[in-house]
């Protein structure tokens, strides 16, 4: 440890000393004697990333075991050396250029994988036993009992109810939790009749094997319960990449900092700092509290909080926010605010409260199935008391017509009608490389009045570009010299630039400058207009940079964010179609309403934080609106959460992918219109598919009333029903 | 119809080794990473050179 007084210089520490993280204390002892160590890895995207990472950890000694998840980006070590070995681990991960933070698997009872687990069991189990009922069903639909034989009949009857009873109690849980615990709170959902609709069906089928009848209906409820889980399973992975954005942040906050103590500085978990301590920051790392700075100068990128890509210059006295990254020097800084108050923690709860209140949002066939289900439910009742009381029928008789009555209605195509439709649509939007997340994202999107844009990334491309004419001996030895630096006007500089690269001698990088080396026996430098020394040229509002060469006067290379292609075209068509098209940016107000006068926009909120832009969403949505957001940086995940509806670019990070509905690919703006076409046509056929089953019901449960309907005819009609709603769904696919 | 004796319990048995099959791998956590499956695909066998 370095033994400096009272105030250290930063840049006197020894960096081994800093990066000294202890993640001894994280190991775990499996049962077989063995260390495990759970890790959380960044910048895992590709089959090459898993590779790299397990290849590299397995070669090292005594390691028996090393998985990487790549959906979750979690890795699991397994060894049997030393606990010391830990620390290594983590370097070696380190250096091949992923990030890692400490992952305390206990921390985290995930009750998502358990529900995942659930599902999936369910799903396992009614599809075994649609397969094997189906099989025996094959025989019974296809032969007569004359043929067969009664005895052979009531025998598959018998085996079916076997196999299909246990798996209905089994996988039909989740929806028979779901419809007891809104019949609890005295309300009804699609999944009331779906639960009631199984339950007879398989009642009355015992019965009907009981007295040797004809049909029995055990293969329709088990189909049934089969192509519902799916649906269930499909809609549940597509909200579980929606709850992982916010415990993926919080787990961002869990690393190490580095505190200064008594002059000592010393390693401790981030969740530990306290207002008041002073910690270390070196370049590269991220700041892990809201805090002051009390010695150095750096450039820090703000882009986690503000959403922009450029760096931004700090002092002395500057306060910088958790998850901002410190880029060129090392600083000093004094905690203002524990981590667990930063600003960081205040977006997570922002997402998990915005994410609560989207469970509010009472989907349309839940909506029509209030109405429906005690409508059906009466009926059938009336029909039971009206038979036997009032008509003489048997009781069996009456039950009998009272449950056909209930299988009539049965909410196939009811059930069908939203879900057919989404699949389709999806199907076709993923063709246009949009990709539809969560099933009803499509129908709240086709009610939406207002749209909201963020402006850097989702209107513009995001990255600055050369807009000036450089005579090409300048643009190569510049674009030779920016490769060196990853400053993001370094890197649009070198991609702006496709020929050969010259080799350049003693490349040096003069943090928070710029760049300089030789060329054939010439100093050359690239950087900022003061250290170039060129303060009186002329000023521009473009960002830029200064190439100088030996003697010969400087030369400037000036960058813009530039719109989108199809930005103006897009906002226009939204405005035709009588959308309200609002900025929402983090920028300062002059640049923003430039952007917003260039595409058409004339309602603008510029300079605002992740917290101002979720207050102006709420705003926004407590005068009646329906709102549309469109964003791509981790500022608007709260936005995007707590949105009607939200879509990100491809190119968004991971956070406002996984907080947005909808994610769109390419870099092109029109997928935004187009998409909203397609929402607002899917909605059109969902309303007709409603129209269909209620005209149906309107024939059928009348008739099944009168006892005039077996309940066989019944099945026939339901399939019937089903097969024209999925009909009417497919003309979808005609429109281009 | 007296093969069905025999059949219908093969039948049966067959399917549930299939779900019995799905349910080991279920909890050996074969579920748990469907993108990381997608993507090992691409690996060659010996990550051990």
């Amino acid at each position: 440890m370095s033994t400096a007084t009272a105030h250290i210089q930063p840049q006197n520490l020894n960096q081994n000393d800093v990066q000294n993280d202890d993640y001894r204390s994280l190991v775990k002892d499996n049962e077989k004697g063995q260390h495990s160590l759970s890790l959380l890895v960044g910048g895992v995207h590709c089959a090459m990333c898993i590779q790299k990472i397990e290849s590299c950890l397995v070669q090292q000694p005594k390691v028996s075991e090393a998985r990487l998840n790549f959906s979750t980006g979690r890795l699991n070590i397994v060894w049997n050396g030393a606990t010391e070995q830990a620390n290594d681990f983590v370097s070696n991960v380190r250096s091949l250029g992923y990030t890692v933070t400490p992952y305390n698997p206990d921390a985290e009872k995930n009750s998502m994988e358990n529900e995942n687990r659930f599902l999936l069991m369910c799903l396992g189990v009614s599809g075994f036993a649609m397969g094997n009922i189906m099989l025996l069903s094959v025989g019974l639909w296809t032969t007569t009992a004359e043929t067969m034989g009664y005895a052979t009949r009531e025998l598959l009857h018998a085996i079916s109810g076997l196999i299909a009873i246990p798996a209905v109690i089994f996988a039909g849980r989740p929806f028979f939790n779901s419809a007891l615990a809104v019949l609890r709170k005295g309300q009804t959902n699609m999944d009331v009749p779906i639960s009631l609709g199984l339950i007879l069906a398989c009642a009355m089928s015992v019965f009907e094997t009981i007295r040797g009848a004809e049909h029995t209906y055990f293969d329709s409820a088990v189909m049934l319960m089969f192509f519902l889980l799916i649906g269930r399973y499909m809609d549940f992975r597509a909200r579980k990449s929606a709850r992982s954005a916010a415990s993926d942040l919080i787990q961002s906050l869990s690393g190490f900092a580095t505190i200064v103590e008594n002059g000592k500085p010393r390693r401790i978990l981030i969740r530990d700092l306290r207002e008041g301590m002073q910690i270390l920051v070196s370049a590269g790392e991220s700041f892990p509290a809201d805090s002051v700075i009390e010695a150095g100068e750096s450039t820090i990128d703000t882009s986690l909080i503000t959403g922009e890509t450029l760096p931004r210059a700090v002092h002395v006295g500057d306060v910088v926010y958790a998850g901002t990254i410190n880029q060129s020097a090392p600083l000093t800084l004094r905690v203002s605010k524990a981590a667990e108050d930063s600003l960081l923690a205040d977006v997570v709860r922002l997402m998990e409260k915005a994410e609560q209140g989207q469970a509010k949002y009472v989907r349309l066939a839940d909506r029509v199935s209030k109405l429906y289900t005690p409508v059906v439910h009466i009926l059938a009742l009336s029909a039971f008391i009206l038979w036997w009381g009032f008509l003489g029928a048997a009781w069996q008789d009456a039950l009998m017509i009272a449950v056909t009555v209930l299988i009539v209605t049965c909410p196939c195509a009811l059930g069908l009608a939203v879900p057919v439709v989404q699949v389709l649509a999806s199907g076709v939007l993923m063709k246009r490389g949009v990709l539809v997340k969560s099933g009803d994202a499509l129908e709240r999107l086709a009610v939406i009045d207002t749209i909201l844009f963020d402006k850097t990334g989702t209107l513009t491309v995001g990255k600055p570009q050369l807009i000036n004419d450089v005579i090409p001996e300048n643009l190569q030895l510049a674009a030779s010299l920016a490769t060196h630096s990853k400053h993001p006007l370094s890197v649009a500089l070198a991609n702006a630039y496709q020929g050969e690269l010259l080799t350049l001698s003693d490349v040096k990088e003069v943090s928070g400058k710029g760049l300089e080396a030789q060329y054939q026996g010439q100093p050359v430098k690239l950087g900022s207009r003061s250290w170039i020394g060129v303060e009186n040229a002329s000023q521009s509002n473009d960002l830029e940079i200064w190439l100088s060469v030996g003697g010969q006067s400087p030369v400037p290379f000036h960058f813009k964010d530039q719109l989108k292609q199809d930005a103006r075209e897009t906002v226009s068509q939204l405005q035709n179609h009588g959308l309200n098209v609002t900025l929402l940016s983090g920028d300062r107000q002059n640049v923003a309403d430039v952007i917003a006068r260039e595409v058409g926009i004339t309602s603008v909120f510029a300079e605002q934080t992740p917290i101002d832009k979720y207050n102006q969403l709420e705003q926004i949505k407590s005068a009646g609106h329906k709102v549309l957001m469109v964003g791509d940086g981790l500022n608007d995940a709260p936005v995007l959460a707590a949105a009607d509806v939200s879509m990100a670019p491809g190119t968004a990070i991971d956070m406002a992918q996984n907080a947005a509905d909808i994610v769109f690919m390419g870099d092109k703006l029109s997928p935004v219109s187009y998409t909203h076409q397609i929402a607002k046509l899917t909605q059109i056929l969902v309303k007709q598919n409603f129209a269909i089953s209620i005209i149906y019901n309107f024939i059928a449960v009348p008739a099944a009333f009168c006892g005039i309907i077996t309940p066989m005819l019944a099945a026939l009609a339901m399939s019937g029903s089903s097969l024209i709603v999925i009909a009417n769904s497919f003309r979808l696919r005609r429109y281009k | 119809m007296s093969i069905m004796i025999y059949l219908i319990p093969i039948a049966l048995v067959l399917g549930c080794v299939g779900l019995g099959a799905f349910i080991w791998s279920m909890k050996s956590s074969q579920y748990d990473d469907m993108d990381g499956a997608a993507n090992r695909i691409l690996l060659d066998d010996d990550v051990t050179k």
